[in-house]
């Protein structure tokens, strides 16, 4: 029986973890899955949208739930911005150009934040109802934990049905699938791809809010967690809102439990894991044919 | 190169107007990434030195340097640098341990007075002759708290988790051998993640949950893994679980102290020094500190590494009438004592590392804030790793 309850909490933290890194890194899928661009600052954008919800929290004494809604509106606006002005430049721009934009454009948010707000972790402080313990009847655990599972869940389910069941995601799966066919059946997808990018960053800037109680919240955010978001989307496969989520859980579920069963060897099972998977099926677990 | 800057030059202007000698300390501090936070803490504690003990008949420059992260790396390039292009006469800093063991061969090299002024880990002090240690040793903490914690506090088990670097392994062996010496037992060593960046320290908190110690003695880098580890320990109901959260000061650090919120109440630490003590000399120091850097800032034990670092460099250009040559310099600092903030002080002579009180606190919430409570003093303490020649102490 504490062996179960052992394992049930292992699952719950695995799972609340999984959850993050799946709201950080769908879009991330989507525009690379969508536009072949190689978007490294992704994870800035999540920095500046939980910037953005633990900031106004702070300052403006606004709730939890309204500024994550306040961080996805803001940061999706910033990114159309930085989408016209910046990144369409670069869309027919080899993959080294787009590479070392986006990575300097990370350096510049780093820097940018550092300025602006200080080099400190900023803290996010939860509303008085999602701090503490739960108890589920079999185990007592951290309610932000069962939060983030139930929100994460809820978002997979959304976009999985917006994914499916919608004209705007029929078109974004037949541009990830076939972009010429998909333009020459008229679909816009300069259009199509600031629509997603702009919502990939919003989901980001919320993620970025959800996380930071406790993957933290400074200005090296974006470089700290990049590798993370990468082997989601890898393992999980471009353009493919199912596979990231399968993706960002069992990557989760097993970083949480090799740190609690094995914390000898750090981060550095993750990694390997990463490899094999990669060597076995280079597109991705749930990825379609390699590209 | 990008990285290579100086940030500042001249800091203090003399009173005589005749041509004051110049005397050229060379800082090095992570001035940019994670440490940013750490730097600044130590770059006030010698402003703040300065400002309340001037330095009368020196013009002294500070050139500041930045070696950016834990790695190492850089440590040696920017000592070099200072030494051979800045040409200082003063080498101070270190915030973390592997930059004062990758720079030992060029400090030893360079011939010039260096004052560490945060990295605790024990044996670097004898990495090369020109090392004097102003702020701790990893051993004073450890060691003292694993008395402690069988004597005072009553425990008969542990688990220790600790960042996965040097000062933590380091952290780890002392508390664990005095804590055994004194008839506890540690049930589990943790190994928490990289000094680098703050880890998510649930699944490693959740072990130790499972294996229902007395106490939990943690050891992080001070800065923002403290936060996460006191917060970590809230959510995860490690306190209504009868675990007792102990550590270094590092983890009640003063200056994020009050943003940890009631989950810090009840915490237990062993240090030299806490924002909250009572001699005047701190008094004095945190007053002006409030009056210069906001009422919201406080000072900590980085900042008191940089005060005394700051007055250790004071006696030696004193002694040595302005050439701080090091070897004088080195003889004026064997057995040198200094009213800190942190209480009296001495600089062993025989090891060049500091000798001082420990104080164990317990965190109380008094008129709506987060106080530490002294609850006993230990005083006199010397680095254990040394006096009882545990390796890679000599």
């Amino acid at each position: 029986m504490i062996v179960g309850t052992d394992i049930l909490s292992m699952l719950l933290g695995g799972l609340a973890a999984g959850m993050v890194l799946f709201i950080v890194s769908v879009g991330l899928s989507v525009t690379m899955g969508l536009m072949g661009f190689v978007n490294l600052a992704h994870g800035a954008f999540a920095m500046l949208g939980g910037y953005v919800i633990v900031l106004t929290m702070r300052y403006w004494g606004i709730g939890f739930v309204p500024a994550l809604a306040l961080g996805f509106v803001v940061i999706a606006a910033v990114s159309i911005v930085f989408e016209r002005l910046l990144y369409a430049r670069l869309y027919r721009a080899s993959e080294l150009d787009q590479v070392l934009f986006t990575i300097g454009l990370v350096f510049f948010m780093i820097a940018a934040v550092t300025l602006i707000v200080g080099p400190e972790n900023q803290q996010l402080m939860l509303p008085s109802w999602l701090q503490g313990q739960l108890d589920l009847g079999i185990v007592q655990y951290r309610t932000y934990s069962i939060f983030l599972i139930v929100v994460g869940s809820a978002i997979a389910l959304g976009l999985w049905l917006g994914f499916e069941r919608t004209r705007m995601g029929a078109q974004i799966r037949a541009a990830v699938d076939n972009r010429r066919m998909a333009e020459s059946l008229g679909i816009n997808i300069d259009r199509l791809f600031m629509l997603t990018f702009a919502f990939g960053s919003g989901m980001a800037a919320i993620g970025g809010g959800l996380g930071a109680e406790f993957i933290g919240l400074n200005p090296q955010y974006p470089l700290i967690y990049l590798v993370y978001f990468l082997i989601v989307v890898a393992v999980g496969g471009l353009g493919r809102v199912t596979g990231v989520f399968f993706a960002a859980l069992i990557i989760g579920v097993l970083d949480f439990a090799l740190k609690k069963y094995l914390p000898q060897g750090g981060t550095l099972f993750i990694y390997a894991l990463a490899i094999l998977l990669l060597l076995w099926r280079p597109q991705g677990l749930f990825g379609g044919k390699p590209t | 190169m990008i990285g290579k800057f100086i940030l500042a030059s001249a800091l203090a202007t003399v009173a005589c107007l005749a041509q004051a000698q110049e005397v050229r300390i060379g800082v090095n501090l992570p001035y940019t990434g994670i440490g940013a936070e750490l730097a600044q803490q130590i770059d006030r504690g010698m402003e703040q030195y300065l400002k309340l003990n001037p330095v009368k008949g020196y013009k002294i420059t500070i050139v500041k340097r930045d070696v950016k992260d834990p790695s190492g790396g850089n440590a040696r390039n920017v000592i070099q640098e200072l030494l051979t292009q800045d040409k200082v006469d003063v080498l101070a800093g270190w915030v973390y341990s592997p930059n004062a063991i990758a720079a030992a061969p060029v400090v030893n090299a360079g011939k010039k007075l260096a004052v560490i002024m945060n990295a605790g880990t024990a044996h670097i002090t004898q990495m090369s002759n020109y090392y004097v240690r102003t702020s701790f040793s990893m051993w004073h903490a450890g060691y003292t708290m694993g008395e402690a914690a069988a004597k005072n506090l009553k425990a008969k088990t542990a688990v220790v988790g600790f960042t996965d670097f040097p000062p933590g392994k380091d952290m780890l062996a002392s508390f664990r051998r005095a804590f055994e010496a004194s008839g506890g037992k540690v049930l589990d060593e943790i190994p928490m993640g990289s000094a680098g960046a703050v880890p998510d320290f649930t699944p490693f908190f959740q072990r130790a949950k499972d294996k229902k110690p007395d106490v939990f003695f943690v050891f992080v880098p001070a800065g923002d893994h403290s936060s996460a580890v006191v917060r970590t320990y809230g959510a995860l109901g490690m306190r209504a679980a009868g675990i007792k959260l102990i550590g270094p000061g590092d983890i009640t650090q003063d200056n994020k102290l009050q943003g940890m919120g009631s989950a810090a109440v009840g915490l237990v630490t062993m240090h030299h020094y806490h924002a909250d003590l009572t001699n005047a000399e701190n008094q004095r120091f945190v007053a002006s500190w409030k009056k210069d850097y906001g009422a919201d800032s406080t000072p900590d034990f980085m900042a008191v590494g940089g005060y005394d670092g700051m007055a250790a460099i004071a006696h030696a250009i004193r002694a040595t009438k302005g050439k701080v040559d090091a070897e004088e310099a080195l003889t004026a600092l064997r057995g040198w004592k200094f009213a800190s903030p942190r209480g009296p002080i001495l600089i062993d002579p025989e090891t060049r590392d500091i000798v001082m009180n420990q104080y164990l606190s317990e965190v109380i919430m008094k008129n709506g804030r987060l106080f530490q409570n002294t609850i006993a003093t230990f005083e006199n303490v010397k680095d254990a790793c040394k006096a009882l020649k545990i390796p890679p102490c000599k």
